[in-house]
């Protein structure tokens, strides 16, 4: 199963961090994406994208993870030779992890 | 008042004018504020300024006046945004004259000044965060120091009973605060509240994105109407709780998944987001659908302000030089490979080394690399060179390299393009609070 079937996202950037959101559809898929979907994961996932450190924050009233991603941005939006400047693509790169 | 209703009319510099339109007529609003400042437009206005001392506000405000203003003026709504941007007092002055052409009478704007702290910068030799050194120290060609102001100098302007408030740099919530903190009368250091007003600022700064735009994949996350988006509005009462909503018969959609996503778009501790106002807890907030495009939010909280402010700088960061060409049919992914092998060897002939540099296949390979993309195999592929380089002429020179494909490539090239643009880099700095004084200038008839 791909993470995309019971959760969703979204990429914010500032600087030369990306922010991924990433919300299960059903609260009750919340304790399962967080015991999966994990820093090292995560980190493991985005190797040739993202150099820095991944930080992980939970948010279970709205069963939401907020992952932290530093040195993401090829040096962020102004900097960046990447298409996408703001890594807004990211999110689906991310829901495209199989579980 | 009990209750206010605050709409928000723009969710960045070039967004659509219709949905503030439809949101001025038809959404019963007391306030519809304007948030149009990425992090580097404000940079690039003080470049049309310096060019220009009549520009460097926002270039839609014009149109977004002409628009807007008769609706606003006939249903009293008071207008808030940091359009103003480089130059809020030049934007003020044209918000007037679209008044006065207009001929609506009395008409009366605030101009927030004060963010520009390039001089502070200076004097102070502050530490740039990225750089990791002083101003002094850093060698930059900085253009540009603007901090992010809070909700003290537009509360003001709002006690001046000016029909619309024009800022330049101040932090994105606090234009949807201000409101609230001048009809309910909160306390500037009743943090909670302060903390539920911001989040609600939040929600709303990015319009479309808590209406249904940026969220839809069809058969999975279905919104209907985008094309006729409609903006967000809250309905705020004077404890802090809102009920987030949009225009009936409007497009997009408002529920629970939405308000998630823009909870936590740009934000990283939820438990700490720092603005200008307080240092705000989003992490127990909760949404609870109530209606049709009704969804109540609660649970958000706050802390003390942090004693500095943010500040944006703006410098200059060498050229960036770009050329593209497209290659269709069979085998195009090879041909396009062999396009961007030989630009590279070709820099080394010709003793070029950029600063960095990246080769992409578009359609293949650009967004997520090599690895991840491996599976696809498509039809055509578009070859794209870019690299950061210190001269103009070294950025020119790389499109050029590109276009030589024409008749020295591989077989079959087609629509090239090619660009160099200088680099506006950014960093930040922290700057204490008091270095920072909101003014007030108010613009009424017989001025200009």
């Amino acid at each position: 199963m791909r993470l995309r079937e019971i959760a969703h996202s979204r990429t914010g950037d500032k600087g030369n961090i990306s922010n991924i959101s990433l919300i299960a559809y059903d609260m009750k898929d919340y304790d399962f994406i967080k015991e999966v979907v994990t820093v090292e994961k995560v980190k493991e996932w985005f190797s040739d994208i993202v150099f820095g450190e991944v930080v992980r924050y939970e948010l279970p009233a709205i069963g939401a993870l907020n992952f932290v991603m530093y040195e993401a941005l090829g040096g962020g939006v102004t900097r960046s030779l990447a298409l996408d400047i703001h890594g807004k693509s990211l999110s689906s790169a991310l829901l495209d992890l199989v579980i | 008042m009990n209750k206010i209703r605050i709409g928000s009319g723009a969710g960045y510099a070039g967004d659509r004018i219709e949905p503030a339109v439809e949101l001025a007529k038809k959404g019963q609003l007391d306030y519809l504020v304007f948030e149009c400042l990425a992090e580097r437009t404000i940079a690039i206005g003080q470049k049309q300024k310096k060019q220009d001392a009549t520009k460097g506000y926002n270039e839609l405000l014009e149109a977004r006046m002409q628009a807007v203003l008769p609706s606003c003026y006939e249903n009293n709504i008071r207008i808030v945004t940091n359009m103003g941007a480089a130059n809020p007092i030049a934007a003020g002055q044209l918000v007037m004259r679209v008044a006065k052409e207009l001929g609506l009478a009395s008409f009366k704007v605030a101009v927030v000044t004060g963010d520009d702290v390039l001089t502070e910068l200076q004097q102070l030799d502050l530490m740039l965060n990225e750089a990791g050194i002083a101003v002094s120290q850093s060698g930059k060609d900085i253009l540009s120091a603007n901090a992010y102001m809070g909700i003290d100098g537009l509360v003001e302007a709002l006690e001046t009973g000016a029909n619309m408030v024009i800022a330049g740099r101040v932090a994105d919530p606090s234009l949807f605060l201000a409101p609230m903190v001048h009809e309910f009368g909160w306390s500037q250091e009743d943090w909670h509240k302060l903390g539920k007003g911001t989040c609600i600022g939040h929600l709303l700064e990015c319009a479309g994105q808590i209406t249904g735009g940026y969220f839809a994949d069809p058969g999975i996350k279905n919104v209907s109407e985008l094309a006729r988006l409609g903006f967000p509005l809250a309905e705020v009462d004077a404890s802090g709780d809102a009920v987030i909503t949009k225009v009936e018969g409007s497009g997009g959609v408002v529920c629970e998944a939405t308000c998630k996503e823009q909870l936590l778009y740009e934000i990283h501790r939820p438990d700490q987001y720092l603005t200008p106002d307080v240092v705000a807890d989003f992490s127990q907030v909760s949404f609870q659908q109530q209606g049709e495009n009704r969804v109540a939010v609660k649970g958000a909280s706050g802390s003390p302000r942090t004693e500095t402010l943010k500040v944006s700088v703006g410098y200059k960061d060498g050229f960036i030089g770009e050329g593209e060409i497209s290659y269709a049919g069979p085998n195009a992914v090879a041909r396009g490979q062999l396009a961007l092998d030989i630009v590279k060897e070709r820099f080394t002939v010709c003793g070029f080394d950029p600063i960095e540099a990246r080769y992409d296949l578009v359609g293949l390979n650009a967004l997520h690399g090599a690895t991840r993309s491996a599976q696809s195999d498509p039809y055509e592929v578009r070859a794209r060179v870019a690299v950061r380089c210190s001269t103009l002429e070294d950025a020119i020179f790389v499109g050029n390299e590109v276009e030589t494909l024409y008749t020295n490539g591989p077989a079959g090239g087609g629509g090239v393009a090619k660009s160099a643009k200088a680099v506006l880099a950014m960093d930040s700095c922290l700057i204490p609070r008091d270095q920072v004084l909101a003014n007030i200038t108010v613009l009424e008839e017989g001025e200009s």
